[in-house]
Parts: C-alpha cells; structure tokens; sequence
C-alpha cells in the first residue's frame, strides 16, 4: 500500500453530488487509506472468529466461504429474534432525511452512502427482500434487492465507515440507534471471516493478556514505574502504588493506551499523583488491564467475553468499588450493557467517595465511577488544593467524547473541573459539543494508520469547530478523556490545525494540583516550564513549602 | 500475504511491510529493508534497533517512546534524549520504521 500523501486542500475539495445512477446500481468504490486491513490468522492467538481466512479488500473476490449466502441470511434472522431494537429499526425509517447531514462521514466524504439513513438501507433492502412480504412480492419497487457478494463488499466498506458515534440519532425524529445498525452490520460481516485486523488483534491481546495492547504483568509494573521516576523529577515526591492487592478498597481499571502511548501516560502520572495525594486505598491490576473493549467493534459476545475479566478481578481481590480511568466506550458499555449481560454484580457496594463521603447513587448497580465525577466531586467539595496558573500557558478547549457525553450525559463534571484547573477555557461551537458533539472520526476500532484518508476525513467537522477557536482565541490544548481520542486527536489537529495539543483532563489537573511536600515545580508533565508567575498567584507555592 | 526476495529467499511480510516471522530477521535484512529506503544503518541507528531489538525480547512488545528517548540519552548523550534526534535518525517515525528494520511487529501505538 502507498503511503498517504493528500494535503488539507485535496481532501476539502469534497463532491456533495449524488451519482448519476440509482444506490442500488453504483458500486461501492473500496479505494486504499479508506478501509483496514484484514485480520490475519495467526495474530488472533486464544480467540476464535469464523471463517477466518486470507483476502484482500481491494480484490473482487474476497474468498467467501461457500454457503456464505446462508450464513449471513441465519445471522440476520437470529438477531432479528435476539434483538428488538434491530428488528424495530429494520421497520420504522420513514426516510425523512433529517439526519442525512448530520455525519461527520458523510459532512468528509460527501459519499451518499454515508448518509446514515442510507448507510442503514445497505442492510434493510437485505431485510426487506427476504424478512417481509412486501419485499418479497414487490422486489426493487419496495426498497428491496438480493444478497450479492457486492452488497457484502459494500455492507463491510460502509459500516467501517461509521464510528458508532450516534449523531445522526440525536436528530432522527424516531430515536433510531445507528450505532445498533452498524453493531449488528459488522457482526454480519464477521461471520464471514471478514474480521479487520486493528480490531481483531486486539481483541485477542485482550484476551490472551488482559489488555489491547498486549502488555505483560511485568511491562505494565515496568512502564508504571518508568512514570513514577519522571514524577519524582517534576515533584520531588516518590509514589508506591500496589499491584494486584487483595483487600483494596477500590480496584482502578484504565485503557492500556494510558500505560503505551503519547498523551496517555502523561494522563496516567495524573492518575498515579491524585490518588497519592489523597491516600486512596486502591490498587491496579495486571490482569484486568483494560478498560477499553474492543470485542464491542466485533460483536456482543466478544464484547461480553472480554469484560467478563473485571468483575471477577474484582471479586477476587474483594474491592468495593470500581473506579474507571478516562475511556470513552467504556462508560458506555458498563452502565449500558453489563447490566444486561450479567446483572448487578452482588460482591460489591455501591461507590462512596473516602474522601467526600458522596454517594454516587447512578453507579449503585454497576459499582463504577468515572474518574472525572470522583475528580469533580473533590473539587466541589474542597478537598483539592489547586493551582490553575501552572495551565497558564495552555489555552483549553473540550472535547466531548461520543459515548461518555451522547452515550451517559456526562457534561458538567468535565468542565467543571477543567474550570478550576485552568485559567483560560473556550468552548467550542454549540452544535459540535455536548449530546451533539462530533467524532473523532476514529472511534470504533477504526483508529489505524492505513486507513488514514478515511480518518482525516471523517475527523474534519471536529476539526473544523477545533480551528474555530484556535483562530478566534488562540486554542492550543484539546482535552478530553477518552484514549481513542487521546491517541487519535493528535494525528487529526497536526493534520487540519498545526499548533494544538491534544490532553486528557488529569494531566491538566495534575500540573495544577498542589501536593503537600512537594518541591517548586518548575515543568509541567510533559517537562515543559512552567509559565512566569506572577506575585499575586504565588500563594500555592508558598502554602505547598510549608507542609 | 506478501513476499518479499532476500539472499534468493522469499521472505514473508505483512501489508506495511513488517517481517512475519521475527526468525526471519539477520542484520543483513534490516540493513536490506534500510537501504530499500535509501537509508544506510550507521552506528547511531543501529543502537535505536538494538535497544528495540533487546527490549521486545524482554517485554513482548516495543518500548513507549519516553522509555526509547532515555535509553538514548544514557548512551548518546542527553544532547540527544528527545523525539527530535530519533526522527532525523527515522524520519518516517522512530517507532514505525526502526521497528521495520529490527524486524519487529508494527508497533500498536494506542487503541
């Protein structure tokens, strides 16, 4: 595969003119740095996926089993059975067209196919022609058209084309979920054998080694410790967290990104520094070391399999609570489908801070809290000593991450933190935050490096709103918290607004937070000085000296 | 699943060009797959690769950057120790390509 060399100006020249000929009769064009690559057999270890088998996306024939007709038409009518929200949503699209716009994929691409009703009519001509009378008397005339291996090329192409994000339902008058949709399009495809790799891999590391990335018990301690020495350069203050102990109060669980990758270990050493200031009685783990989980890009049993490493971590090392590190889908699937999967775990309390004596009432049934309520709870109530003028160099924008704001209406608590920790924060445009906030354009398993065309584009309205207020009032740091965006955000703003960094909100807290008997800093995380004080807010310093 | 000719050999890589089977590595390749980009494999780069090389047989994985820039800076000089240096050794990105040439899996980065 070529290297991907457009600029900005190519990618913005986009065509929003329909094709001259009917969807039905205009091919999906499957053209490099748009899909990602297939999985290969040997990277998936200790999980099974059907059928996997060798093929390439840019072929015509993709070596499809041979009676993958009848596999994909028995996955349709068993989910139709397992899933009402499936089968509702295969019935109740009157086509009215308000979401059309509202894709951050379809606004990059300008591809009709893109749109979501559209995108979700790739799969209900399917339904139609062989799940309703209608479809099966009337054909083309009603909306329906027979299973090909072209539609199955175009079902794969397109539904890697959308990040699960949920947009387009804000606006669709009757709350038809995309995200389903698209769930159940890749689960389709899947049984086909056609797994992409920067999911599949993953999902096996998962599995195999607790974690996405496939870090070892000793490469998590040895990464872990690798941050705690650069703590104790910037802070003069040496953590010891614990590992795997048994009798913590609360078990803390982030993305293994946060332990690998640029930003999220400056995100991590906010972690590891709160909880040593506040003397928390928790412990990571080495063997549930993954907040993320991949196996929701999959399928749900993947999903449910990977997760199942948590709550059984949890009873074992006899916690009361979980504690959630800055992960995006995460959130979603742990107050949204673990319930369903498994029931409220019985082992465990509902979450009360041992700082605050807060009891966060809505984590009562799952037994987790996200890391930004419990942050923001401190604040609320005091119980952190802040100095926002170490942010002072940075001009801070949020990002609403799709799952925890869309997804779980988790708005306030982020902001309100940022608030206290930073001294100059900007909101982006009203429609491109809160429930309306758009995409990285890489979440959902699509966040790879082949496929970064698709990625850049589907990125631009974020983007576009980021630029708006890095001109307007000079933005330079985009905060969020989730580790697909930490990793994927940055790679994005180089690309269309050169000159933002990308954050999680704990690196933020963390460079302003005052630690007792901490030293004058006079970096920041990531080693950069800190700015010039002035007289007036020298008061954290001087406090910080005294203890 | 591409091949790739070395020393009469046919060896396996994946899409990006990355070994398949870490046995397959020699120096000999790594300084093949270098020069393939016009690029020659002179001491400093070769301490990147072997730094890679001892880590992954230690951790199953590549080291993160931060780990990879310090490593340098001991034995380089702390000159050296930033992101910058490794990209005029890897324009291309320290992790992605050294780990090419050291015959390692393509780097995960973050998911």
């Amino acid at each position: 595969m070529g290297k991907f060399i457009k600029k900005p100006n190519d990618l913005m020249q986009i065509d929003y003119k329909s094709p001259q000929t009917d969807w039905m009769d205009t091919p999906a064009d499957i053209r490099e740095h748009m899909y990602l690559h297939p999985t290969k057999a040997k990277e998936l270890g200790a999980v099974d996926f059907p059928n996997i088998h060798e093929w390439k996306p840019a072929d015509k024939n993709w070596n499809l089993p041979e009676n993958w007709k009848e596999i994909v038409l028995n996955g349709i009518k068993e989910r139709l059975q397992k899933y009402r929200s499936f089968h509702v949503f295969m019935d109740i699209c009157v086509r009215c067209g308000a979401c059309a716009d509202k894709c951050h994929f379809y606004l990059g691409t300008g591809d009709p196919k893109n749109m979501p009703v559209l995108r979700a009519e790739l799969l209900r001509s399917v339904y139609r022609k062989y799940f309703t009378t209608g479809g099966k008397i009337f054909g083309k005339a009603a909306g329906a058209r027979e299973l090909t291996d072209d539609v199955i090329r175009e079902l794969w192409f397109y539904y890697y084309q959308c990040t699960e994000c949920r947009r387009c339902s804000v606006f669709c008058p009757y709350g038809i979920d995309q995200a389903e949709i698209t769930i159940i399009g890749r689960e389709l495809t899947n049984l086909l054998g056609l797994q992409p790799g920067w999911i599949g891999g993953p999902v096996a590391n998962c599995f195999m080694k607790g974690n996405h990335l496939g870090l070892e018990p000793h490469t998590i301690k040895s990464n872990i410790e690798f941050m705690l020495d650069d703590i104790e350069t910037i802070t003069g203050i040496k953590i010891e967290p614990t590992f795997n102990r048994k009798g913590a109060e609360i078990l803390f669980i982030t993305p293994s990104g946060d332990l690998f990758g640029m930003p999220g270990v400056y995100t991590a050493m906010g972690y590891l520094m709160l909880f040593h200031e506040l003397g928390l009685d928790y412990t990571w783990s080495t063997y549930a070391s993954e907040g993320g989980n991949f196996g929701f890009f999959t399928s749900n049993e993947m999903a449910k399999r990977l997760y199942s490493k948590i709550y059984s971590e949890a009873k074992r090392l006899g916690v009361k609570w979980i504690l959630g590190g800055e992960c995006g889908h995460m959130w979603r699937l742990w107050h949204q489908y673990q319930n369903t999967w498994w029931g409220p775990p019985d082992f465990m309390e509902a979450p009360v801070s041992p700082i605050t004596g807060t009891r966060f009432e809505h984590a009562s049934s799952a037994k987790v809290v996200h890391i930004a309520e419990f942050t923001a709870d401190l604040i609320k109530h005091g119980r952190l000593k802040l100095d926002p003028s170490r942010n002072d160099h940075l001009k801070v924008t949020w990002h609403d991450s799709c799952n925890t704001s869309r997804g779980m209406g988790i708005f306030e608590e982020p902001r309100y933190a940022l608030k206290n920790v930073c001294n100059h924060f900007y909101e982006m445009p009203e429609n491109t935050i809160r429930e309306k906030t758009f995409c990285c354009g890489s979440g959902s398993g699509i966040n790879a490096s082949e496929n970064m065309e698709l990625r850049m584009r589907g990125g631009l309205p974020r983007a576009n709103a980021v630029k708006h207020v890095h001109d307007i009032h000079g933005v330079n740091t985009l905060a969020n918290m989730c580790a697909i965006d930490r990793a994927s955000l940055q790679p994005l703003v180089d690309y269309w607004v050169p000159g933002v960094q990308v954050a999680g909100l704990h690196e933020l807290v963390a460079n302003a937070l005052v630690m007792k008997g901490e030293k004058e800093r006079t970096t920041d995380l990531r080693g950069e000085p800190l700015p010039q004080k002035s007289a007036q807010k020298s008061g954290g310093k001087e406090d910080a000296k005294d203890v | 699943m591409p091949h790739i000719e070395f020393q009469g050999k046919q060896i396996e890589i994946d899409e990006d060009g990355y070994l398949v089977n870490l046995d397959d590595w020699t120096k000999e390749f790594g300084e093949f797959m270098a020069s393939k980009d016009g690029l020659a494999l002179d001491n400093a780069r070769w301490e990147v690769i072997n730094f890679l090389r001892d880590y992954y047989a230690k951790y199953q994985i590549a080291p993160m950057i931060k780990i990879l820039v310090k490593e340098i800076a001991k034995v380089m000089g702390p000159e050296k120790g930033n992101t910058k240096y490794l990209y005029e050794l890897f324009p291309d990105g320290p992790a992605k390509q050294a780990c090419r040439y050291a015959g390692l899996p393509k780097p995960t980065g973050c998911v």
